[in-house]
């Protein structure tokens, strides 16, 4: 099935390269990780970040079987976001699989069209990219205490903030403008999902679009570039990504 | 797992000539960081000397921004009228309002800050739109009413417009980032008038029928020539409010036009 090695030599030398080479990208993951730390704005998981950058200058993992490898170009961001829906849609399954104490109809019938919206997304992304799809990736919630509301909910807003400032941060690294408009079409429903679950931890006040994540000077929303996201949301994602190929901004 | 599989199935020649590069990380790293540095959009980078040459900016992407501000203007104007009219606006959401209504000024600074001499002039407006919302500033329901129609208008405007910005890269990212924000407006003013944050199929709710004009081609449900309606286990309903859909800007001057006097 694989055309590419003539030899098993060359299959050995391959692997033992890619070994090398994750080593090579993990470094980079975690250097990343400390960029981060200086420039971040926005909703940081603490307690994620702290976690990574007790990792940084220590020597990294031996590769893990199957990393998923974003790609390159259009697709590449297309596979990025494909990778943050799949786990938003990971995620809102798990909370109506299992409803925190207390869940009324009203957050029910929000948290089940969030569902939905971030399901409609994945599929999209998965039939748009056809052949050039990533795999299922495997999540890890074992942080998040689906009985707790609050803690649903915090980590429901969290995602849908870094959701929106991920796809806010891509538009500039697609070049095919019918993918951009389509990104568009996502992230303002992302926005919405954001400020709705904002709103129903701090019912009727400026937490919807609050000055913690709006730059209240600005009145922007922030927007990340993939090496940003890709470590927030790492904790929550068991499958090990590599996106050193997607496009960079210029400038 | 077949992750193996697809990822060996799906290795270019690139992937391996850059195995076999072997860049050094740390320079990699480096301009990472470099990159990073410069990518976070700021007031500061945006009114800086990166823009400071707005004589310089393509008449496309200056059409685009007087375009954007004309509709700040109108907004920002809308909300400080608005809270400015005792009474009008109940104490449990003032802060909602005082919220979003910041949020408008801002981003009229921020774009005539942008455009600098070639920001056009704000308009004169009347938002009870030649006597069809009389009653704005005096009725809490006509001010909601016009408020989301508002909003939902500023992120199809937004959207529509996107594509038109690509040759500039800071300021198609801020201009998302407006965008966003106006997003999450509009859910919130929606929540508050008792809809769903999000847009079902091209309906206007409970908003009169004058309001229909903002919906209308909302409840497109084929993205990038996927049906979504058409995916395993996803309702046509779903497959319309999971995407918003752009406006043009002659659809767009066709709605705020109406809270323009000639």
């Amino acid at each position: 099935m694989n055309k590419v090695f003539k030899s098993d030599d060359e299959k050995a030398d391959f692997n033992e390269n890619k070994s090398r080479l994750s080593t090579r990208r993990n470094f980079l993951k975690w250097s990343s990780a400390a960029a981060l730390t200086a420039f971040a704005v926005g909703a940081l998981n603490p307690e994620s970040l702290s976690a990574r950058t007790a990792f940084l200058g220590l020597p990294i993992e031996p590769i893990r079987q199957g990393a998923v490898d974003l790609g390159k170009g259009d697709f590449g961001v297309l596979n990025y976001a494909y990778a943050l829906e799949q786990l938003e849609s990971a995620f809102y399954t798990q909370v109506l699989a299992t409803p925190y104490s207390g869940m009324n109809s009203a957050e029910r019938e929000i948290l089940t069209d969030i569902r939905d919206n971030e399901i409609a997304h994945r599929e999209f992304f998965k039939a748009a990219l056809g052949k050039k799809a990533i795999p299922a990736l495997q999540v890890n919630f074992t942080s998040i205490n689906f009985n707790s509301r609050d803690s649903v909910l915090k980590t429901a807003h969290t995602f849908e903030d870094t959701g929106t400032s991920a796809y806010n941060g891509a538009g500039q690294l697609l070049k095919n403008p019918e993918f951009l408009l389509i990104a568009g079409k996502i992230v303002s429903v992302e926005a919405r999902h954001a400020a709705t679950l904002r709103d129903l931890l701090q019912p009727m006040s400026t937490f919807f679009s609050g000055d913690d994540i709006t730059d209240p000077t600005t009145g922007l929303d922030p927007a990340r570039l993939p090496a940003q996201v890709l470590p927030l949301v790492a904790p929550y994602i068991r499958t090990p990504i590599t996106a050193n190929r997607l496009p960079q901004p210029k400038n | 797992m077949d992750n193996n599989k697809s990822l060996l199935e799906t290795i270019e020649p690139d992937y391996i000539s850059e195995m076999t590069a072997r860049r050094e990380p740390i320079e990699k790293a480096k301009a990472m960081a470099g990159a990073l540095g410069t990518t976070i959009i700021s007031f500061g980078a945006l009114a800086g000397t990166a823009f400071g040459q707005n004589n310089k900016l393509p008449g496309k992407i200056v059409d685009v921004l007087n375009f954007a501000l004309t509709l700040e203007y109108l907004e920002d104007e809308f909300y400080r009228t608005a809270l400015g009219s005792g009474g009008l606006i109940p104490r449990e959401t003032q802060d909602v309002f005082g919220q979003i209504s910041k949020h408008e000024t801002a981003h009229v600074n921020l774009l005539r800050s942008v455009l600098g001499s070639k920001a056009v002039a704000k308009p004169n407006f009347d938002f009870t739109a030649g006597g069809a919302f009389a009653d704005v500033f005096r009725n809490y329901q006509t001010f909601l009413a016009v408020s989301q129609a508002l909003e939902d208008t500023g992120v199809r405007a937004y959207k529509g417009q996107a594509g038109n910005l690509r040759s500039n890269d800071k300021i198609l990212t801020t201009a998302l980032q407006i965008h966003s924000v106006e997003a999450r407006h509009a859910a919130m003013v929606r929540r508050i008038r008792g809809e769903k944050p999000w847009i079902v199929g091209d309906s206007r709710g409970t908003l009169p029928a004058p309001a229909q004009a903002v919906y209308n081609g909302e409840g497109n449900t084929t993205q990038g020539g996927v049906n979504i309606a058409g995916l395993p286990g996803i309702s046509s309903t779903v497959a319309s409010q999971a995407f918003d859909e752009p406006l043009t800007k002659e659809q767009v001057l066709a709605i705020a036009g109406l809270f323009i006097r000639k």
